[in-house]
Order: structure tokens, then C-alpha cells, then sequence
């Protein structure tokens, strides 16, 4: 089966977001005063061939720990859909 | 016979030369082994230089970790031969788990590029062998992503065990407790943000760099035997 991949990679809690603090900065110039908590991270898509949903989503998870993410100082969410038409 | 010390150079290194040319001027001989290197030859110590190690592509040092010339870096690690990764060197031994924490941005998103001033915190590691503790050094910093991080047991653990090698006069960059360089538990491994090769002439602003590096040869002589 074939599955489109989309990994979220964001700073972990109380890890310094300096992109995120500097766009938050400059908001308030540009009339925008409501906006709080920015947080730059990266999106990662991908399609994988895998069994299934199960061993899918296994593999991600361990691609994420061991290449995609520094768990360090990165959080990773992923989700993991059918393609269409695969 | 004189010691030999194996210079990395990723696709991205630009530092190799610098290394090469500081090492061969305290008398040892250098050679540069590119990525793709499954051995090192006969080295008797390895150094990391800096620069943009796969272009820096999803973090810095995450894709030198897999670069074949790494497990042998790793195999000369674990026997005890000195490993000293510099700047971009210390995010690729960071990805590659023979130091702990990370190198995040600098705090306030600038690049810095300058001499900074740094300490020696001690002497027990294969950099500062030759040096005294407390002693400051001038040596030139260049980095973006220098500021150093980890969980608060490792921080404590590296304090415990006097495994802060370097720390910052002025922190330039945000590190947590200052840390310019840290070593592992077996203090052969270290990683450190500033540049020694670039402080090793007069003509350069400083020397400051030529006792860092006389301590990694003597590691490695001590560890030839």
C-alpha cells in the first residue's frame, strides 16, 4: 500500500524559538497586535510503500527519532493517509 | 614518526585546509578524507572541520552522521584516539551521539563572527592538555547555530563529571551555562564551537589556537604510545 506522509517539526517545549520570537516581534509593526506564541518549525512530506496503516505509522515514527527529529530539542507529530488512487 | 591526524571533509566543509595547514605547522602531517572514505589510514586523531557539512540540509550534522567515513570515525572514537569535532565538527558529533545535547540558533538569531574570548575549564580533556585551568584564550568564533543545549540531568552530569571543556568569557550566542566545548565521559571526544586553526599565527591575530592543537597531537602521541 502506498501512504502520503506529512511529519510537523517543531521546537520542543522550552527550547528557544528564536525565528518564531523575531516574526512575533515584528508583527505588531505591520498593524497585526493580536498575534502570540509564533513557532517556526518544518513540514516534511513523503509517500512510503509499507503492509499497512500499522507498519506505516511504525516506520515513520522510527524515521522521525532517528533522522528526521533531534528529539533533543525537536517534537515530531506525523500523519499518515491511503494515497488516492494507489 | 610524526603524529598523523585525519581531516574530515564533508561535501559543504570549507575549514579542511585551515586544519590541515595549523596542524602541519606544529610539525605532525595532516591528510583530508573525503566522506566517502570507509577508513582513515593510519590516524592517530581525527578532526572534524567546519563549514556547511551536506549543505546543513534538515540540521546541521544530521546527514554527515551517515556519511560512511563516520563509522570510522566512530571506530577510532571508541578506542580511545582523540576526536575533535570544530563548529560545524561539534554539530556532526552532536547528530552523531558521541557528544551529547544539541547546537540550536544563536538566541536573538545572529550570526556571529569575531574573537571571542574563552576559558578553560579544564585541563583533562584532549584539547587542554597544554593549557592551564583558568587561562583565557582569543580565539575566533563564525557560527549561526553555536548555542548550545541539552536536558538539565545531562547539564548536570557534564558539570559533575568536569566535562565543560571551554566556556565563554561573554556568551555570544545563548549556550546554556556558557559552553564554548564539552568532552565526552571518556574525554576523548570533543566538540567545541570556536575555531583553534584560525588562531595559530601571528599574521592570524592570535596563537591562542596552537596550544589546542599541540594538546590533541599529544593526546594522540600519549595514545600511539
Amino acid at each position: 500500500m502506498v501512504f502520503d506522509v506529512v511529519v510537523d517539526i517543531t521546537h520542543r517545549e522550552g527550547i528557544s524559538d528564536p525565528e518564531g520570537a523575531t516574526i512575533e516581534r515584528a508583527l505588531p509593526a505591520l498593524g497585526f497586535d493580536g498575534v502570540k506564541g509564533v513557532k517556526v518549525g518544518k513540514t516534511i512530506r513523503f509517500s512510503l510503500n509499507s503492509e499497512d496503516p500499522a507498519s506505516a505509522k511504525a516506520e515513520v515514527d522510527d524515521l522521525c527519532h532517528k533522522f528526521l527529529s533531534n528529539p533533543v530539542i525537536e517534537d515530531s507529530t506525523f500523519t499518515v493517509t491511503e494515497a488516492t488512487g494507489s | 614518526m610524526a603524529t598523523n591526524v585525519a581531516v574530515i571533509q564533508f561535501p559543504g566543509t570549507n575549514c579542511e585546509m585551515d586544519v590541515v595547514e595549523a596542524v602541519r605547522s606544529l610539525g605532525a602531517d595532516a591528510e583530508i578524507f573525503f566522506h566517502d572514505s570507509a577508513d582513515l589510514g593510519n590516524a592517530d586523531a581525527v578532526i572534524i572541520s567546519g563549514g556547511f557539512a551536506h549543505g546543513d540540509y534538515l540540521r546541521p550534522g544530521a546527514i554527515a552522521r551517515f556519511s560512511p567515513v563516520m563509522d570510522a570515525t566512530v571506530s577510532l572514537a571508541k578506542s580511545g584516539a582523540p576526536v575533535v569535532g570544530i563548529c560545524n565538527g561539534f554539530q556532526v558529533l552532536a547528530e552523531s551521539h558521541l557528544l551529547p545535547g544539541a547546537l540550536q540558533k544563536n538566541a536573538g538569531l545572529k550570526f556571529r563572527c569575531g574573537t571571542a574570548t574563552l576559558r578553560v575549564e579544564t585541563n583533562n580533556s584532549c584539547i587542554t592538555n597544554q593549557l592551564e585551568v583558568g587561562q583565557e584564550l582569543q580565539i575566533p568564533i563564525n557560527h549561526f547555530e553555536g548555542n548550545y543545549t541539552c536536558s538539565a540531568e545531562v547539564l548536570e552530569e557534564l558539570q559533575a563529571e568536569d566535562r565543560i571543556v571551554l566556556r565563554y568569557v561573554e556568551n555570544p550566542n545563548g549556550s546554556v551555562d556558557d559552553i564554548a566545548g564539552i568532552c565526552n565521559a571518556e574525554r576523548n571526544v570533543v566538540g567545541l564551537m570556536p575555531h583553534p586553526e584560525r588562531a595559530c599565527h601571528p599574521l592570524l591575530g592570535s596563537i591562542d589556537g596552537v596550544a589546542v592543537l599541540a594538546s590533541v597531537l599529544a593526546a594522540a602521541g600519549a595514545t600511539v604510545g
